[in-house]
């Protein structure tokens, strides 16, 4: 292997590639070249650094110097000055301020990064970046030092449970499909994240897809599978492409394939694209959609380990479960095993989306509390407005309100308050979220997305949503909420697949934790939350509004009217209550009554 | 049983009376069958290359890989991004995710049938642009987000609208 003084990363992503990255580059390497540096500097793409606004853009390290705004002409002058003289060219060196990713931002003081460890920082369309990262050593441990049942012993000593939301012990799962009897065994990846406001897994895939294959492949070598298969959704086409590319290029190093670096274990693998359905993220529907069927789940037993893909024992896991994997074997069991908490061990990745000031992926160590995540890690509610509730394991989960903060996050703490691990999206909601309009909102994505397999879930998920709907039309009566806490206790029961059993979480969770919103709609016909538009109309203030007019030009159905610099009115009668027109108003002039 | 058995239990069709298209599918096709669980394969490839799977073409897929018409048609029933009829050049989509509904899409929503003069889940009369209300898009860090064709775009507010659209209102072609 050469040996580079140093390393310069050149953004290539889509805005900076327009902005003529390749061209900074080749002037690069021609300078480099002249100057006779070829042989001490490496130059090497990479994905998004984070200034795209100013491309093209690059790294150099080992400094961490970014810099800017860069032309092909720039070249000579950056070559002479940090590489010959060894001086930070300041003119292109960009402020703090550019450092925005905004879906993964430097993490806080309270994070412990293991699973997200490499995204953002290598490049992730070339293997030689995570091999620089330790990547595959840990492959190389399994195949030439431990048996199968060494691995799965380690596995099932770190504490690793599904990351998917379930929780189940992986190396328990392991066990399972290792003696279960069949041939060939197979190894599956669930990506279908599917789960409204969860994004980890589309990020670990895009930001370092080989630390999922690596997991597959030692996962393959522990069961004894010899095929694996990726599902990944198709709202995901980046990922997907860029997995492609990973397979391609570990198999040209012999990490996929017959003869796995030399050993007599081969394992191949393949991505499998869904089209499309929420459901295809329970195991069964999913193996069902591999398999080129409806992706309808079926009754377990048997479970996949005894009768998965293709009716062979099959181990599926998600894809943060696999990615802890190599980290695992890499750096023991007992140095995973001491982060997290007594039941639920090591970190969890979380997407904080809503009403928090800083949205985006984190990793937290088990047994941090609720209000540590919302207001340490994420800088609190946006605006200075005042907590409401915090939604918790996506549609199959649970809203939690400010008396469950203290909650530390663990599988079975989120569990007894009522809601869920799930696949770990969070959704903070400040005061003006209506509680009943989300568990209608919710109850409208499941019903919508049951498979229609199973009447409980068919029929009884449109009963929930047609009651939910008459109560945010302020038609509801009071008997309603003892019809939906029978109704929610009858489809949780008796429904096929998690999603039926999961669908009535977020109308129970927010029934118990609050009653008094529901009661407000169904008694005082009012929405306290200011949300739900049969129940509420918007008003422009007298003496306020200057009459700018630019709401009238906005409103979608042309309801305001009003002479230029003259206060103007709403039609009620025509106004559909989208809120377009507060939103856009200059003054704050209208109101919600 | 051998494939000239299934050409006589189905009528011969033509996928699209269009040779070129018909190429096309052939190639997919012939590229797949042999994948286990081939149906899911070719659908996606179908849909991803020719934009929609009307029920000719999926009366050939049946044929070509021999399993019958129903499976093939519960499957493209079954999945939300199989269309049986044709689309527009360009696609709106709105995404409806937890942070984008919070974020309000709703009023963006509003604010598109007006510009656009059609309902979600339809197309514009002259062929152009399809608006869709879709999942998750799992960019929830930007949300409300629109995704035109394949571009993600975030923070999306209602009166920036007429300027996001306009680029793939004019390009007709």
């Amino acid at each position: 292997m050469k040996y580079y003084r140093s390393h310069v990363l050149v953004c290539v992503d889509p805005s900076c590639l327009k902005k003529g990255a390749h061209d900074v580059m080749d002037a690069l390497q021609d300078e480099l070249v002249a100057q006779g540096l070829i042989d001490e500097v490496q130059v090497l793409e990479t994905s998004r650094i984070g200034g795209c606004d100013d491309g093209p853009e690059l790294m150099v390290y080992p400094e961490g110097v970014h810099y800017s705004s860069l032309t092909p002409d720039d070249m000579a002058y950056l070559v002479e000055e940090h590489f010959l003289k060894g001086r930070v060219a300041q003119k292109f060196v960009t402020e703090e301020k550019s450092f925005i990713d905004e879906e993964l931002s430097a993490p806080t003081s309270k994070e412990i990064r293991v699973v997200l460890r490499n995204c953002g920082k290598i490049d992730p369309e070339n293997i030689e970046d995570y091999l620089a990262e330790d990547g595959y050593q840990a492959l190389g441990k399994v195949l030439t030092e431990l048996s199968p049942e060494q691995v799965i012993d380690e596995v099932l000593r770190s504490g690793l449970r599904g990351r998917g939301g379930a929780g189940f012990p992986t190396g328990k799962k392991w066990q399972f499909a290792r003696s279960s009897k069949g041939s060939p065994k197979y190894v599956i990846c669930n990506a279908d994240e599917g789960d409204p406001g969860a994004f980890m897994n589309r990020r670990v895939i895009e930001g370092d897809p080989h630390a999922v294959i690596e997991g597959m492949i030692i996962a393959a070598y522990a069961i004894g599978a010899s095929q694996g298969y990726v599902y990944c959704r198709a709202e995901y086409p980046i990922a997907v492409k860029t997995l492609r590319i990973a397979i391609e290029q570990a198999r040209n190093l012999g990490l996929l394939g017959k003869n796995i670096l030399g050993s007599d274990f081969s394992f191949d693998l393949e991505v499998r694209m869904g089209a499309g359905a929420f459901v295809c993220g329970e195991e069964t529907a999913l193996m069902a959609s591999i398999e080129g069927q409806r992706g309808e789940p079926r009754p377990r037993p048997p479970f996949p380990a005894v009768k998965g893909l293709f009716g062979k024992p099959s181990n599926i896991n998600n894809v943060e479960t696999y990615a802890n994997i190599p980290q695992i074997i890499f750096r023991g069991a007992d140095w995973y095993a001491s982060m997290g908490t007594e039941k639920s061990k090591g970190t969890k990745t979380f997407a904080l989306a809503g009403d928090v000031r800083h949205t985006g992926l984190i990793e937290i160590p088990f047994g941090l509390t609720l209000r540590e995540i919302v207001y340490d890690v994420g800088g609190g509610i946006k605006d200075d407005k005042k907590f409401k509730a915090i939604q918790t394991g996506g549609p199959m989960g649970g809203c939690l309100p400010e008396a469950y903060l203290d909650l530390p996050v663990d599988y079975e703490a989120l569990t007894q308050a009522g809601s869920m691990m799930g696949s770990g999206g969070l959704v903070i909601m400040d005061e003006e979220t209506c509680m009943v309009d989300i568990a209608r909102f919710f109850m409208d994505f499941t019903q919508d997305e049951s498979c229609g397999k199973c009447t409980p879930c068919r029929v009884g998920t449109r009963r929930l949503l047609e009651i939910l709907e008459r109560i945010c039309n302020g038609k509801g009566e009071i008997q309603d909420l003892d019809t939906l806490e029978q109704l929610c206790s009858e489809i949780k029961q008796d429904s096929l697949c998690g999603l039926g059993q999961g669908a009535p979480t977020p109308v129970i969770s927010t029934l118990k934790h609050f009653r008094d919103e529901y009661i407000e709609h169904i008694v005082n016909k009012r929405c306290p939350a200011k949300v739900c538009k049969a129940l509420i109309r918007y008003e422009i203030i007298d003496g306020v509004c200057t009459g700018c007019t630019v709401c009238a030009r906005n409103c979608p159905v042309n309801a305001i009217s009003g002479e230029r610099r003259t206060t103007h009115v709403i039609d009620p009668e025509v106004c559909i209550r989208c809120g377009i027109c507060m939103q856009v108003c200059n003054f704050n002039a209208i109101e919600i009554n | 049983m051998n494939s000239s058995t299934f050409t006589k239990i189905y009528p011969k069709n033509e996928p699209l009376g269009d040779e070129a298209k018909k190429a096309v599918i052939d190639t997919i096709i012939e590229q797949h069958m042999d994948t286990p669980g081939a149906t899911m394969v070719v659908l996606n490839e179908l849909q991803s290359a020719i934009g929609f799977i009307s029920e000719n073409m999926q009366e050939y897929v049946a044929n070509r890989l021999h399993i019958p018409y129903s499976r093939v048609h519960g499957v493209v029933s079954f999945y939300s991004f199989f269309t049986t009829t044709p689309r527009g050049k360009h696609t709106v989509k709105f995404c409806m995710g937890t942070a984008c509904y919070v974020g309000g899409t709703p009023a963006l929503i509003e604010k598109t049938k007006q510009l656009l003069g059609v309902e979600p889940g339809e197309t514009t009369k002259d062929g152009n642009i399809t608006f869709e209300v879709c999942r998750c898009v799992g960019a929830c860090s930007q949300a409300p987000v629109v995704v035109i064709d394949e571009d993600v775009i975030g923070r999306v507010r209602p009166n920036k609208l007429p300027q996001i659209l306009k680029p793939v209102q004019d390009n007709v072609e």
